[in-house]
């Protein structure tokens, strides 16, 4: 079986076509945004105009008559951008005549993790530029543990980094040069049970810049707040669940810190660290393609009707059949 | 018998209880120290403050660095006997917590012991002094949150606590701040 599947709900659009073992082809292309964050609308433009030029790439590895079915990423993520990818799907299942699958996001990160690790039932810890979750699976849903109650790790970052005159994605940047940090400045630690928040902690790492400290003692200070913050409540989740795996997943876990940090809290409760490949690490196509094939094999297929994108979808409304 | 939990080793002797914070190793000793010494000091404050205010805790015998000494509780954890009239005390407790300006920080049913002589609250390991409704309601949200990820019949669980919640002064001004937190939670693009 072959299912394509499109991703796009941010600045990463990509188009990939798996069967049940692997990645056949994958082809992305990034929104950079010219000044700032990302903007929703011309990164949905961005989007529009690459799609044909992305898709012709992948279809120039697989044929499109041989595909069985389209997934794409129904939500969350941003609205504008949403509707290019979602129109893209529509059409391609129009014209080849195959059924068309409106797929969860953040589902389709955990599950993309499922099927290249060894992991068996771990809690999730997804960390992303807009999505900052620590999840388990109970039962036939996934269950959200604890998650940040304003922005996502990966904004926080990219707002320092903003801050900081670095490009976007600033993540990257920061974390190379907290490799250089030496010096700990103390910053809001926010945990809340098993919530977090780190809005107060970009506004404090703001006052310390205009303070004129080292910048990399600033992003070493940033990211050692931050990472100690979601590795807490990711063992907590473990402790309260009685779970001896985690699986990182998101655009932040290419992040070696935070990889190294859960990996020692690992090893230290004797609990397996599970991480996917880089390629299906951050936004990817692949993710959409494999888990559209999991639904697709379990009857799940949806309707061009009801196939208006969900920008606010959570991980944790979609049933699970398998 | 020693448990070890996510954020500190409880070891369980005859007639008291020693909890010690577990130093981090995933975190820096700078920040892992001071978060340990902040925390321990706060928790046996606020376990005593609990107490004169009308709820249940553990008595403190010491306090040092980052080890805690008070009695042992016998009882069952509410996460394993939990019902609806259990639900309405907790409701009555953190009434009176939130009276008191305590924010529990971590408000579970695994931190909770039912004993003959009602609920004992047993773990202030995340508890802080504060007046705001921010933090109540973030208290009624991390409840909440558990019974929905261990209950199925977490509805009417949470409707009992809410029972016994509304004693509170503030009670209207905190459930509405709950539904404003679960608003909240959910991705925006």
């Amino acid at each position: 079986m072959l299912v394509l599947g499109i991703e796009g709900t941010a600045w990463n659009l990509s188009a990939s076509v798996v069967d049940e073992n692997d990645v056949i082809v994958q082809v992305s292309d990034q929104y950079v945004p010219s000044s700032g964050g990302i903007h929703p609308r011309e990164a949905a433009q961005h989007h529009s105009s690459k799609i044909s030029g992305v898709l012709k790439k992948v279809f120039n590895s697989v044929d499109p008559e041989s595909i069985d079915g389209v997934a794409f990423s129904i939500g969350p993520g941003m609205g504008p951008c949403l509707r290019v990818v979602a129109t893209a799907g529509r059409a391609i299942s129009l014209a080849l005549d195959v059924p068309l699958v409106g797929v969860n996001h953040c589902v389709a990160h955990i599950e993309a993790g499922m099927w290249k690790t060894d992991a068996v039932d771990p809690v999730i810890l997804y960390a992303s530029g807009g999505n900052s979750q620590v999840i388990s699976r109970r039962g036939n849903y996934y269950r959200v543990f604890g998650e940040t109650l304003d922005i996502g790790i990966g904004n926080a970052l990219d707002k320092l980094g903003r801050e900081m005159g670095l490009s976007h994605p600033g993540g990257p940047k920061i974390e190379k040069l907290a490799r250089e940090g030496k010096r700990y400045h103390s910053l809001p630690y926010s945990v809340k049970g098993m919530d977090f928040s780190f809005s107060g902690l970009v506004t404090s790492a703001k006052t310390l810049l205009q303070k004129g400290i080292k910048r990399e003692d600033l992003c070493f200070s940033f990211q050692e707040t931050a990472f100690s913050m979601l590795v807490e409540v990711t063992e907590r989740a473990m402790a309260y669940l009685d779970k001896d795996e985690v699986l990182l997943v998101g655009g932040v876990g290419a992040n070696s810190r935070l990889r190294q940090m859960l990996s020692v809290m690992c090893s230290d409760r004797s609990a397996r660290f599970h991480c996917p490949p880089d390629h299906l690490m951050g936004d990817n196509g692949a993710m959409i393609a494999h888990t559209g094939m999991k639904m697709l094999t379990h009857g799940l297929k949806t309707d061009i009707e009801s196939s208006k994108v969900k920008p606010d979808y959570r991980v944790d409304e979609v049933e699970i059949p398998w | 018998m020693v448990i070890r939990g996510a954020e500190a080793e409880v070891e369980v002797l005859e007639d008291r209880v020693i909890k010690r914070r577990r130093e981090k190793k995933y975190r820096i000793k700078v920040l892992d120290e001071m978060i340990r010494k902040k925390r321990t000091r706060m928790e046996a404050r606020i376990i005593s403050q609990a107490r004169r205010a009308g709820v249940a805790t553990p008595i403190i015998y010491d306090v040092t660095g980052d080890t805690i000494v008070m009695e042992r509780i016998r009882g069952e954890l509410l996460r394993n006997c939990i019902n609806e009239e259990l639900s309405r005390a907790v409701g009555e407790n953190v009434a009176i917590l939130h009276e008191n300006r305590i924010i529990h920080g971590d408000l579970t049913p695994k931190n909770i012991l039912v004993t003959d002589s009602g609920l004992y609250f047993i773990d202030f390991g995340l508890a802080f002094f504060d007046e705001r409704i921010e933090p109540m309601g973030m208290d009624l949200h991390v409840y909440f949150e558990s019974l929905k990820a261990d209950f199925d019949n977490h509805i009417e669980l949470r409707l009992a606590f809410l029972e016994g919640y509304s004693g509170f002064s503030r009670y209207s001004q905190v459930v509405r701040r709950v539904e404003e937190i679960e608003e909240r939670g959910r991705y925006r693009a």
